[in-house]
């Protein structure tokens, strides 16, 4: 054998490094393409044929899916969707922003019993505690029944099966969300950048408005994705909270799928979501990028 | 020395850590436009002592106070926000902020104080020009190098023409040559700016080479407070004499006139009428290598274990039976004996310094 020289050494080196990482990667790469990147191609594929008369594809090319997407009935149900899951989102983020930064301000062992308390809801049952939020809002539930007891209120109000109702219920489903991505941002910022605005001359409310929020906007965005994309595609509390009257996205899908049966222009909705996550996810990054500056990863601590 | 008013003024400054303590009755007066250096070892409580001027710290014992700029009685700096303190500090990361590109990390601090557009476009200017960084004005920290980001840290609290300019550990994350230069630039900055400079340091050799006094502490206490020279020269105890430059540290028992030590007895020089438990300290350049024989009257007699040649001088270092640590000696020149060669070491007992060892 030839001795290597420097350059091939290096590519071997290189080449190596790709094999293994490789070798890692490949459990995740083929579950995300058989489970992800197919069942995506197939509904673009779909959204381009006519619908068989008891669901399924006929294979005849048409872009009357997209066309019909735009009709104002459709449209209408998706302004409703974004305006639902944008207040879902600013509310999750008012509510969700506050919590994170009081948890990371905790000393360490105590982080940890709130970081699990913020996911505990996350072992029950999703259903069940959808369910539960019916009987709180019920106008004999607990909430009507005290403020008519307080005498705040003379008749029980119709909480349930309104937009309200259904904010409320996406809201409780996805703080948690919004919760861990912020605090994990806030967590990691240097905390000499704060003494530093301080040690300049700025009021701790100055340095959090000038330091610490734009900081954590990366983390602040993703959790924002996080709840609007699922609050956009939830069907089940639209129904359940909302009693079918607020028709979201969500609903609509699975509507095509399950009761109108037609696939392709469930595909076409169902086309739209995945694009504004993809637009949402892209907008994140940039974002991301532009605060830290040129993409290059910014080391706090030299 | 004037008798002028000190402008920083701390005195019996203690703070705990539960347990540990990390400042322990701490007093010093910093001068007007002076460069001072707070020089120890990791853990001895001159970052904690830093912080607390800074604000971010809370002593739990005594009192900080800084000259006001237009008023000759002192404020009390304990009772303001750090954000309301006279002082800058530079942070030992620089701690600049990642999303503000050289010029607004520089305007922050101006902006706060509420100047006109006017005057903070004219004084960024100007400290850019100072420091060197004109054309990196619109560059995100991240686009530069350690010793550009260490002058935008510094351009930031200089902006403000603050009366005390605090530095954490200014030049440890740079590599060697950039140090080199920028022990030079803040010398000169300092000089120019006419800011009284306090750096926190571990370095030795940075807090004699830039500073016009130095505090050395150890264990939350100030060992000493004094020019370079007079630390060098005149350590006040063993600790100071140790961590202070190099050199060999005898251990005796020292009497009226003489220092016993290994089973030998050494003339030296008391003034102090230092009795019992001492320390005799030998810096390098003090020790000189003759031949081992008796005519010369060598003080101890050693082997040679090691030689340095550095081009301009060397070190020789012996080993002396019954010592426990060898001796080393510097000179100019090359080395006159090998490695093994048997050598008499002597020195005048009047530059050698002798030191209580406290019980």
């Amino acid at each position: 054998m030839s001795i290597p020289t420097p350059t091939s050494g290096r590519g071997a080196a290189r080449r190596r490094a790709l094999i293994g990482r490789t070798v890692f990667a490949a459990p995740g790469l083929i579950y995300i393409t058989i489970f992800m990147t197919i069942p995506i191609l197939l509904v673009l594929v779909y959204s381009f044929f006519q619908r068989g008369r008891f669901g399924g594809i006929v294979w005849e090319f048409t872009l009357e899916n997209y066309v019909r997407a735009f009709e104002p009935v459709y449209l209408q149900v998706f302004s409703n969707s974004l305006v639902i899951a944008g207040t879902t989102t600013v509310l999750a983020l008012l509510i969700g922003y506050p919590t994170a930064y009081a948890i990371a301000k905790l000393p360490t062992r105590w982080r940890t019993v709130a970081l699990v308390l913020v996911v505990l809801p996350f072992w029950t049952n999703f259903l069940i505690r959808t369910y539960a939020w019916i009987i709180l809002l019920n106008s004999e539930g607990p909430i009507n029944s005290s403020l008519v007891d307080a005498g705040i209120i003379s008749a029980p109000i119709g909480f349930l099966y309104t937009p309200g109702a259904v904010i409320v219920g996406l809201v409780y489903a996805y703080l948690p969300l919004v919760i861990l991505p912020v605090y994990a941002s806030i967590e990691r910022l240097d905390r000499q950048l704060i003494e530093a605005a301080g040690n300049l001359g700025a009021s701790r409310a100055r340095a959090f408005f000038d330091v610490t929020l734009p900081l954590t906007l990366p983390g602040v965005m993703i959790g924002a994705i996080f709840v609007f994309v699922p609050s956009l595609g939830n069907f089940v509390i639209p129904e359940l909270l909302g009693g079918g009257k607020t028709v979201m996205v969500g609903n609509l899908i699975r509507d095509q799928f399950l009761e109108a049966r037609d696939w392709p222009f469930g595909a076409v909705l169902a086309l739209f979501v995945i694009t504004l996550l993809v637009v949402l996810f892209a907008l994140q990054a940039a974002i991301s990028r532009r605060i830290n500056g040129t993409g290059k990863r910014v080391s706090s601590r030299a | 020395m004037t008798l002028e008013t000190p402008l920083l003024s701390i005195s019996g400054v203690s703070k705990a850590y539960g347990d540990v303590v990390a400042l322990d009755n701490v007093s010093l007066d910093i001068r007007q436009n002076e460069f001072f250096a707070l020089l120890g070892p990791s853990g001895c409580g001159k970052t904690t002592l830093l912080r607390s001027i800074a604000g971010f710290e809370d002593p739990d014992a005594g009192t900080i106070t800084i000259l006001g700029s237009e008023s000759t009685t002192p404020i009390n700096l304990l009772s303001l926000p750090p954000n309301k303190r006279p002082v800058n500090l530079m942070f030992q990361s620089y701690a600049l902020f990642p999303h503000m590109n050289v010029r607004k990390n520089i305007m922050y601090g101006l902006q706060r104080e509420g100047l006109s557009k006017e005057e903070i476009a004219q004084r960024v200017d100007e400290v850019l020009i100072t420091t060197g960084l004109t054309d990196k004005a619109a560059v995100r920290p991240a686009q530069l190098s350690g010793g550009q980001r260490q002058r935008v840290a510094l351009a930031r609290a200089i902006v403000k023409r603050p009366r005390l300019l605090l530095l954490d550990e200014p030049l440890s994350a740079l590599d060697r040559k950039v140090r080199a230069e920028m022990q030079i630039e803040l010398k000169r900055l300092q000089h120019e700016v006419g800011i009284t400079f306090v750096v926190v340091t571990h370095d030795q050799e940075e807090a004699m080479s830039m500073a016009d006094r130095i505090a050395v502490m150890h264990e939350g206490r100030v060992q000493q407070i004094a020019d370079p020279v007079t630390l060098y020269a005149q350590p006040a105890n063993v600790f100071v004499a140790d961590f202070i430059g190099s050199g060999s540290l005898l251990h005796g028992v020292a009497n009226q006139g003489s220092f016993s030590a290994y089973g030998s007895t050494f003339p030296c020089h008391n003034p102090d009428q230092i009795a019992g438990d001492a320390v005799l300290v030998l810096r390098p350049e003090e020790v000189r290598i003759t031949a081992a024989a008796p005519t010369d009257n060598p003080l101890m007699v050693g082997s040679i274990i090691e030689t340095h040649f550095y081009g301009g001088s060397s070190s020789t270092t012996v080993r002396v039976a019954g010592v426990d640590h060898p001796i080393v000696a510097s000179h100019p020149g090359a080395p006159q004996y090998i490695v093994g060669d048997q050598v008499g070491l002597s020195w005048n007992p009047q530059s050698a310094v002798l030191l209580q060892v406290q019980p």
